[in-house]
């Protein structure tokens, strides 16, 4: 039998010879990095590798290897099956192996949704790459179904003849009828246009680990792991970076550990010696920009920005937050962050967790505060009062499907209008919104300088999709990082005492610390007297205040991009876009311009104030299209802004554009396909039909 | 971060906790004598006027912060515990004091009230409680009695009240006190108490609205009748009251009984413990209410719980001992980082 546990992962990894080689050959380890991880990504290392660690006496020849420039892979299972795991893995594999990456999670709202339903259904797809890449991809080259209702739901995702490779254990007729399926679609004829690959993934499993010491519960449950060491085989991965993995995350437990190396393992195996593939592929890696790589998320680069703004502006972080999906990890890794003296304040609900930010703010630290949509309603009313004192605060909102509690694990960029206009009176608050996982770090950081500047509240706006997926990304060198330099007045500034009104070139107000003798002030909600802070109830006051703060808000400089840009700066369409739709966007654009038309890219990173630039260059196209999951919030905002003729192409599935549908979409209107506002059907669905005359705005 | 250094010491008078602004409250009001209590407090325990706070939502009550020559935040409606709360974490070193009202506190900020008392937070907190709301011009409150004809109840308020020391007990207070404005003597004592305690200093104090409530105190206040409707509370004493003294508290089973102290001697009387462990008692002395039994007066409860910021400092502090400070570079690298050249 074969070394299980540590031993089997010493094996593995005792290859640092040729390891090194590679590392001149552009793929190594940083040498930061506490943990030690040898990866061999020549396919014959780690072949060997795993022959040996079997304790095979045949080495077997490898198939004919395939090269391909780009693969999209979905792993699809029940909410209990342990796809998530399976496609991190795969994506930090991939991501360590070279590539470029981007994934898209999906999984329900339920915790644990009736096992073998339609609604329990958790996907994970990984675009991985040799190119560039700005999207999750649209259509899979493979998928992997471990159960019918997984195939049901995800099947259609799947290119004609792609590669499907599903579990055959869970197609009794138990499992077929949970689905929704009268025959097994494994014996009819309607998988016939795909690659369909059967795998008795539970038995394989269970004969794999049957001498680990574990039950037949517990090594059902490393069926994920044999799904992925079969995934593995196919691409050509390495699976060290998962042994690892394992072995860490089950250092306790070697016998779960154990089990779930053999399941990967074998999975392995198993697409060597099984007849069931003719090929095998890889995906070469991806030429990126030099530099130190690390897979990041949305959601962690936010909390990362957190934490190197917290240093760049040599302060403390308070982030007080009330847990939500899609929200609640930046919570998590901020909790973790203790000894960068970070403080973290799990709130009693949403308002508790901005008053207590804007507190902190009060007092002298970087305030922020992270939520969804349905926490932004209830903050509103004290982020009206942090515009009203003119206190620095980061509003962080991870968007979610709405109204209401709407559909908290998928994205849409539904809360545009909520988090520029949902408020009492004239209200304005500076908005960010990244583009990309990554760009969650740099955006966060603006945030904070923006905040810190101008005194005001900032949102900065995230949603599942950039939140949740995953691409590399280049770390930045911290002595590179721009510092966020924040001065406190120690002395009056008046003749007539201190006062706290009194506003800088940027119509800042000071920032005067409780604590600093002389500059004892009040500050609060009720309209403040021009300098002085006093209330006042004038009305000349009070117009002259309303249109002081919009003209501090309109007049602020972006710290970082206000827009990007792709493509030339005229032409017959530009795509205006905002948030995590950037990599859809960019790609139609770049692909429409292959198809030979005259287009051009704009990303909004900041939505209020609009980039000066913006305005012109509308001017300079034909037309105007605006993608957006939403049924045309930006789209209303630049109508009314710049008087244009923009037409929408909207999308509100909880899921992200493809860039099939943009291009189409794109095509569509300049070829006149188009109602008053939006590009018509820019998907093969359905839009209710509303009373007669009924128009979607 | 850095501080300038503090003021050289300078004794400071009540008056100089005055702010230039007009005191705005109703000629009459109850808040005027806690105003000045307060200010008198402050300048007698020394307070450095730049390191104290008074953190406020939103009622009649709430304007108090304008009036104070220190810092001062007027919030938003119910939500001055999260204001305070987050000031507090961030600046341990400054004195904050919130100042709110029986609707602010107990109405629509109550979750908030519940989690700033639970948590310990170093603030003290006094709770103007006049039994209506004010500045909406007279509706009934959280404290209001039931049947209370107000505006909005012109048939009787249909709810029953809250009693606000019960509420703070209930949610674990570390101390609670009650007071009246007008018993200025003990109301400096009861606020000397709050600030000298570590953690949330709970304060209820009875403040007479003297436009649309008056009078609601007149038993507690009106000198012909108050010695028999109030007892003072004192640690380590029986509850003893009424006119020359001739009324005690003792306690039957669980329920207490107002018995002749001719009668029954003071040993066999409820002795108060404001430091038991368990609340039990301070509890039982917040449902004492008139036409009852006389109100209690002064510290219900004052034990010691860690405060809630230095536990959470101290987890900062441990996690650095143990991990070391932080370094940026490492955190942005991660656990895996590859190079590409």
């Amino acid at each position: 039998m074969p070394i299980i546990g540590n031993g089997a992962l010493a094996d593995c990894g005792a290859i640092p010879a040729k390891s090194k080689a590679d590392a001149t050959a552009g793929l190594t380890r940083s040498p930061s990095v506490s943990r030690k991880l040898q990866i061999a990504n020549r396919k014959w290392i780690y072949m060997s590798a795993i022959t040996n660690d079997l304790n095979s006496t045949v080495r077997r020849p490898s198939k004919p290897v395939t090269t391909l420039p780009s693969v999209t892979v979905r792993f699809a299972g029940d909410s209990g099956d342990g796809m998530q795991l399976a496609g991190t893995q795969f994506t930090d594999t991939s991501a360590l192996f070279g590539n470029d990456i981007s994934t898209l999670p999906d999984f329900p709202a339920e915790i644990r949704a009736p096992a073998g339903t339609l609604a329990g259904v958790s996907g994970f797809q990984i675009h991985f790459s040799s190119t560039d890449i700005y999207t999750p991809g649209d259509d899979l080259d493979a998928l992997v179904a471990m159960n019918p209702a997984a195939l049901k739901t995800n099947l259609r995702s799947l290119k004609s003849g792609g590669i499907l490779m599903v579990n055959e254990d869970a197609f009794a007729a138990a499992d077929l009828r949970k689905a929704g399926y009268d025959i097994s679609p494994l014996e009819d004829a309607s998988l016939g246009g795909y690659r369909l690959i059967r795998v008795p993934i539970n038995k394989l499993t269970a004969a794999a680990a049957k001498d680990s010491g574990l039950g037949a519960k517990d090594i059902d449950r490393c069926k994920n792991m044999f799904a992925l060491g079969l995934v593995y085989w196919l691409y050509g991965r390495p699976l060290e970076p998962t042994l690892q993995y394992i072995e860490q995350k089950f250092a306790k437990k070697p016998a779960v550990a154990g089990a779930n190396a053999l399941a990967l393992k074998a999975g392995y195996h198993f697409g060597e010696t099984a007849e069931l593939f003719s090929e095998q592929y890889q995906v070469p890696k991806a030429k990126l920009p030099p530099g130190n790589y690390r897979k990041i998320t949305g959601n962690e680069a936010t909390a990362l920005g957190m934490i190197a703004a917290s240093k760049l502006a040599d302060k403390q972080l308070v982030y007080c937050s009330y847990p939500i999906t899609p929200a609640s990890d930046i919570l998590h890794q901020l909790s973790a962050a203790k000894n960068f003296n970070v403080i973290t304040f799990q709130a009693e609900d949403e308002i508790a967790a901005i008053g207590a930010a804007i507190g902190a703010g009060f007092g002298g630290a970087l305030g922020a505060t992270g939520t969804s949509g349905p926490g932004i309603a209830l903050k509103s009313e004290a982020i009206g009062l942090a515009v009203m004192t003119e206190l620095p605060v980061v509003i962080v909102d991870v968007q979610r499907g709405g109204p209401s509690t709407g559909l908290p694990t998928k994205t849409e960029q539904s809360d545009l209008l909520q988090v520029l206009f949902g408020r009492n009176g004239e209200c304005p608050v500076p908005v960010i919104a990244a583009a990309s996982p990554a760009d969650c770090f740099a955006a966060v950081i603006e945030a904070f300088t923006i905040a810190t500047k101008y005194m005001t509240p900032v949102i900065f706006l995230s949603d599942g999709y950039v939140a949740n997926g995953a691409e590399p990304w280049l770390v930045p060198d911290v002595s590179k990082l721009a510092r966020i330099t924040i001065a406190h007045p120690t002395e009056k500034n008046s003749d007539k005492g201190f006062m706290p009104y009194q506003r800088d070139e940027n119509l800042a107000r000071p920032w005067a610390l409780p604590g600093t003798p002389g500059l004892e002030h009040r500050i609060g909600g009720l309209e403040k007297q021009d300098v002085t802070g006093n209330v006042n109830y004038e009305p000349a006051n009070h117009e002259h205040m309303v249109r002081l703060r919009a003209a501090k808000v309109a007049g602020i400089q972006p710290a970082g991009p206000g827009m990007l840009h792709t493509g030339p700066d005229q032409g017959d369409v530009l795509l205006i876009g905002w948030g995590g739709t950037h990599g859809a966007i960019k790609a139609a654009t770049l692909e429409l311009q292959q198809q030979g038309v005259r287009a051009s890219a704009c990303h909004l990173r900041y939505l209020n104030p609009l980039p000066r630039e913006l305005g012109q260059l509308i001017k300079n196209f034909k037309h105007v299209l605006i993608p957006e999951l939403n049924l045309g919030q930006l789209r209303m905002l630049l109508r009314d802004r710049y008087l244009v003729d923009a037409k929408g192409l909207n999308k509100v599935k909880g899921q992200p554009f493809t860039i099939h549908e943009i291009v189409e979409g794109a095509q569509a209107l300049l070829h006149g396909n188009v109602s008053a506002y939006e590009v018509n059907a820019p998907t093969n669905d359905v839009v209710p039909a509303g009373p007669p005359g009924a128009t979607i705005d | 971060m850095s501080l300038p250094p503090t003021q050289p010491l300078t004794v400071l008078k009540p008056a100089d906790f005055a702010s230039d602004q007009e005191v705005r409250w109703c000629p009459g009001c109850g808040d005027y004598a806690i105003l000045a209590q307060m200010k008198k407090v402050c300048a007698k325990l020394g307070m450095d006027r730049s390191k104290t706070v008074f953190v406020s939502g939103i009622g009649c009550s709430s304007r108090f912060p304008y009036y104070m020559n220190t810092y001062g935040f007027h919030s938003i409606h119910g939500r001055a515990p999260t204001f305070a709360t987050g000031l507090k974490l961030a600046r341990p070193d400054l004195n904050v004091w919130m100042v709110t009202g029986d609707g602010d506190a107990l109405s629509i900020g109550g979750n908030h009230f519940m989690h700033l008392v639970r948590r310990n937070v170093d603030i003290k907190v006094l709770l103007f409680n006049n039994r209506i709301y004010g500045l909406t011009k007279g509706q009934y409150s959280p404290t209001s009695e039931h049947g209370k004809k107000t505006k909005s109840t012109p048939m009787g308020a249909p709810e029953y009240p809250i009693r606000p020391i019960s509420i703070a007990i209930g949610a674990e207070a570390s101390f609670a006190a009650r007071a009246i404005d007008v018993d200025m003597k003990h109301l400096e004592y009861v606020l000397e108490r709050a600030a000298a305690h570590k953690g949330t200093a709970f304060v209820e104090i009875y403040q007479n609205c003297n436009i649309f409530n008056d009078g609601a105190y007149d038993y507690a206040v009106d000198k012909s009748t108050r010695s028999d409707n109030v007892v003072y509370l004192e640690h380590g004493k029986p509850l003893i009251f009424g006119k020359e003294n001739s009324k005690g508290i003792r306690l039957h089973a669980l329920t207490p009984e107002v018995v002749d102290t001719k009668i029954v001697s003071a040993d066999d009387l409820l002795i108060h413990d404001e430091k038991a462990p368990e609340p039990s008692l301070a509890f039982l002395l917040s449902r004492m209410r008139y036409p009852d039994f006389p109100e209690p007066l002064g510290v219900f409860r004052a034990v010691d719980h860690e405060a809630y910021g230095d536990t959470v400092r101290q987890q900062n502090r441990d996690a650095i001992a143990g991990q070391g400070e932080g370094d940026l570079q490492s955190l942005l690298n991660g656990e895996e980082t590859w190079s590409v050249s």
